[in-house]
């Protein structure tokens, strides 16, 4: 039951989720029979914050179920409830009709719930079907399991060869593992928490059919996500949350992304304006970066070159497990690189120097993970100010913390770049995703660097903050920094970058404007094509 | 049902009030263990708290044991917030005592004010020393300080044999194990006349105020902190660890070498084969049972001192066996611990039960 629906919502529902349109039942749905699973009036509290408020959900067989939110409003909590990580503070859940309790996630897989989560737990150093088996309740001989793996991978389109080892398997692959995992308990519910973020385009095709072919055989599969044209593709009904209310329910094929996207924002979606711009100076220089990995599991980089100008926002497109990761630590100088003329800064060259000298040249750094890398959970935000600002902003005298300063520009950054937390003394670990990374952006961007190196800026975060992040680095793009933004996210790049390369097993194509590209031209990129047939190709 | 639920935050509150439950629950099942000792309960715990401190010899004897514990701990204490695990305090302070005393010892008989500062550097060297060891170790062999710095401590305490028995022995000493007394330029001026406290607890308190300064206020005291807490962020802000490794294993190494030498120097006079009870051992507990924050382990010192005295006390006047100190300490470390999951959970009583929308 919604109470109080907002009265500029069209959409909202106000008795239950399935007034508003009926899909379509799926054939394998005999009139009257109890869905899947049902959820009434779930709530969850944590300190300070509603997570679920009374939310209704229901989910039948044969059908794919999007639930689609902003990040913070709810979806992952409701999730961990069903999956039984989290226990919900008050509601009802059903399954095939009967009320269960799902104290544990063997619960939830003894039910016949199986989850892919966004971030995988595998053991790099160990075989695809050992790591199957480490997950499963009852995995049986090994020799059985491999069989087993073999025919389920083979009739979902999911390869896999059972003895490889983890290590040498790209993200796409490493998903199969967890989606083949989930399927050898064969599931009545999938639970998908936002699949795609790892995936090419043509990888993302391809998990569609299989989810399709599941759903024909009458599983229920809950997907979760934030990007709409998937949802609209694939989804057969979608539940939307914003602070933890269901606010609507509705089919995605009848709506448009704008329409989902108001419902689930609750307004417009803002879209960053960019005034156009012109290519200052060359700032940042990469000559043939070589890195070896520096263990088996990282990527070699091999003979990177790019050139950054002032005012421009170059994108660096491919699917994680590149060497991405090892790109943007060679470029923060956390890796040296062998030769210290390969990362020229403002014509001087700091390939040998460290994060630290790197920062006093003008570079900046927005780093791939925001907890525990780009700040420190435990510490409150004045504290994380200091963690890169300690160099340039004049936060540090005589070696002594000035914490004042450090307190007053961290409530400058929080208001200037709207991070919404409960105050300056908010430890880090406690804010959303979004909110952090926005605190991480601004507090990068006060230092007004030369160079801004960004990896993955708005991975995993909210429509609204994406486009605040967005638009922030417009302006500091127009204020005449140089931009290099990393990321995995396609639509992103296509966005924001001026230019585009793409990085595929260390190595960077060349970087040529991005309206010059097809995504399909890029997406053959990131598989590994060279430039030359992908134009072939189109 | 009783359950464990996650805090968004790390409580404030608990940081201050989970040390004292911990020794609330010390003291509860330290009376228990003393009931079924056969003590009485309160007798014992009068014994234990309160009688050590009726005197000003006492509180005096209190200080004086207090000195090195704080001292240390708060030497080990940043390294510890860095994650760096000097365990071998004992050692140091061992090679402290040895180094600033041979100084004594060498410049015998000698009146001058520059005495006791030449010993003080020596003691400060000394552990400082002992600490580069396990410090160089770690960082081009990437061993473990955890077992080198702590059999280190076995080199340490045959060092001092050897140097009683042979080079530092008093040739007057009738073959005793023992070195020459300090002579009065040698030792530590008192503070209180007819008591044992010397100028080493002064040293401690500023120790403690300069200890807190750095941790918090200063830009080193910062990355040793960033790199405990999150060391891939410190590589990323571009702090080293090369550097935190050497300066807070030199920072523990110096303090506890300090310790020593004020424990030479102060109450035992001489060099002798056993000058430390263990206080670099018990200064582990000390710095954790203070938070790692200066402060607290200026109480933190004081309260594990009182336990020393007070299991001695208990001793005397009830015939109790020495280990029941070490149980009480046992006790006292294991809460600590134990009650530190409240800092990022809560206890929760009651059953959830699932309820029907209405």
């Amino acid at each position: 039951m919604i109470r109080q629906p907002p009265a500029q919502e069209q959409h909202t529902v106000t008795d239950g989720p399935e007034q508003r349109s009926q899909p379509p039942q799926p054939p394998q749905q005999p009139k009257g029979a109890a869905p899947r699973l049902k959820l009434s009036a779930i709530s969850k509290s944590f300190p300070g914050i509603k997570a679920n408020d009374h939310i209704d959900l229901s989910i039948n067989p044969g059908e794919i179920h999007a639930l689609i939110g902003e990040n913070g409003a709810g979806k992952s909590t409701l999730v961990k409830i069903v999956y039984g990580v989290l226990s919900a503070d008050a509601g009802v859940i059903e399954w095939e009709g009967k009320p269960v309790t799902i104290a544990s996630p063997t619960a939830a897989r003894k039910l016949g719930i199986g989850m892919v989560f966004q971030h995988f737990s595998l053991f790099e150093a160990l075989t695809v079907a050992e790591n199957i088996a480490l997950g499963l309740d009852d995995s049986g001989p090994i020799r059985a399991l491999n069989q087993r793996i073999t025919e389920i991978s083979a009739r979902y389109e999911l390869p896999l060869q059972p003895d490889r080892h983890v290590s040498g398997l790209s993200v796409g692959e490493k998903q199969r593992i967890e989606i083949v995992r989930c399927l050898l308990q064969s599931p009545g519910l999938l639970i998908m928490d936002e699949p795609t973020s790892v995936l090419t385009p043509q990888e993302a095709k391809i998990l569609f059919r299989t989810l399709r072919r599941l759903r024909d055989e009458g599983c229920a599969i809950l997907f979760i996500s934030h990007k709409l044209d998937e949802v609209r593709a694939l989804c057969d009904r979608a539940s939307i949350l914003r602070h933890g209310k269901l606010v609507a329910a509705c089919d995605p094929r009848e709506e448009t992304s704008g329409s989902m996207a108001e419902m689930m924002i609750g307004s417009s979606p803002v879209t960053p304006r960019r005034s156009s711009h012109e290519a200052g100076q060359k700032r940042l220089e990469i000559r043939d970066l070589t890195v070896p990995g520096q263990n088996n599991f990282d990527v070699s980089l091999s003979h990177i070159n790019l050139e950054l100008h002032g005012g421009e926002i170059v994108g660096i497109a491919g699917v994680a497990g590149n060497g991405q990761k090892e790109l943007a630590m060679a470029l923060t100088g956390e890796v040296r690189a062998p030769g210290r003329e390969m990362v020229v800064i403002n014509d001087e060259a700091v390939g040998h120097k460290g994060p630290r000298r790197r920062r006093r040249h003008g570079m900046a750094f927005v780093p791939e993970e925001r907890l525990g890398q780009g700040a420190v959970p435990d510490m409150d935000l004045a504290e994380n100010v200091l963690l890169t600002g300690y160099l340039r902003l004049g936060l540090v005298r005589y070696g002594s913390l000035r914490m004042q300063a450090a307190r007053d520009l961290a409530a400058d950054i929080t208001g200037q770049f709207d991070v919404r937390c409960r105050g300056i003394q908010a430890q880090a670990g406690a804010l959303s995703g979004g909110n952090l990374q926005k605190f991480i952006i601004g507090r990068e961007i006060v230092q007004s660097p030369d160079v801004l190196i960004a990896a993955q800026p708005t991975w995993g975060v909210d429509s609204g903050a994406a486009a605040a992040i967005h638009q922030a680095l417009f302006d500091l793009a127009r204020r005449g920094t140089a931009i290099l933004v990393i990321s995995q996210d396609l639509d992103e790049l296509m966005l924001i970058s001026d230019r585009l390369a793409v990085l595929h097993e260390g190595k960077l194509s060349g970087a040529h404007p991005t309206h010059e590209f097809t995504i399909e031209e890029i997406g053959l990129l990131m598989g590994g094509a060279d430039i030359g047939k992908a134009r072939l190709a189109s | 049902m009783i359950m464990l639920e996650r805090r968004r935050e790390t409580s404030r509150v608990m940081k201050f009030a989970s040390p004292l439950l911990a020794l609330v629950l010390t003291v509860i099942s330290g009376a228990a263990l003393f009931g079924l000792l056969g003590f009485d309960p309160l007798e014992a715990l009068y014994q234990f708290f309160i009688a050590p401190v009726m005197t000003s010899y006492g509180i005096a004897e209190l200080l004086l044991k207090a000195t090195p514990l704080i001292l240390i701990g708060v030497g080990l204490a940043i390294g510890y917030r860095a994650n760096v695990w000097n365990i071998g305090a004992e050692g140091q302070l061992i090679i402290g005592a040895i180094a600033g005393g041979a100084i004594g010892l060498a410049l015998h008989g000698v009146d001058s004010v520059l005495v006791l500062p030449l010993m003080i550097a020596g003691g400060i060297l000394g552990g400082m020393a002992w600490a580069a060891i396990p410090a160089l170790l770690r960082t081009h062999f990437n061993a473990s300080e955890l077992l080198t710095s702590l059999m280190l401590t076995y080199v340490a305490e045959l060092l001092l044999t050897w140097a009683v028995n042979g080079p530092l022995k008093d040739p007057d000493g009738f073959s005793f194990p023992e070195s020459k007394m300090f002579h009065d330029s040698a030792s530590m001026p008192l503070l209180l006349e007819g008591t044992r406290l010397h100028g080493g607890f002064l040293a401690a308190l500023i120790v403690v105020l300069l200890g807190w300064f750095f941790i918090s206020r200063s830009l080193p005291g910062y990355e040793v902190r960033v790199t405990g807490s999150a060391p891939h962020a410190a590589r990323f802000a571009g702090f080293s660890q090369t550097v935190t490794i050497w300066m807070t294993l030199l920072a523990g190494g110096a303090l506890a070498g300090l310790a020593g030498l004020f424990e030479v120097a102060g109450p035992v006079g001489q060099l002798v084969p056993k000058i430390s009870p263990g206080y670099g051992f018990t200064a582990i507990i000390v710095a954790f049972l203070g938070r790692l924050h200066p402060v607290g382990i200026l109480f933190a010192g004081l309260l594990v001192a009182l336990s020393y005295l007070g299991g001695e006390m208990a001793q005397i006047t009830l015939n109790m066996p020495l280990a029941v100190t070490g149980v009480f300490q046992g006790l006292l470390l294991f809460f600590l611990l134990g009650v530190d999951i409240l800092l990022t959970h809560r206890i929760r009583i009651g059953h959830i039960k699932p309820r029907s929308a209405s």
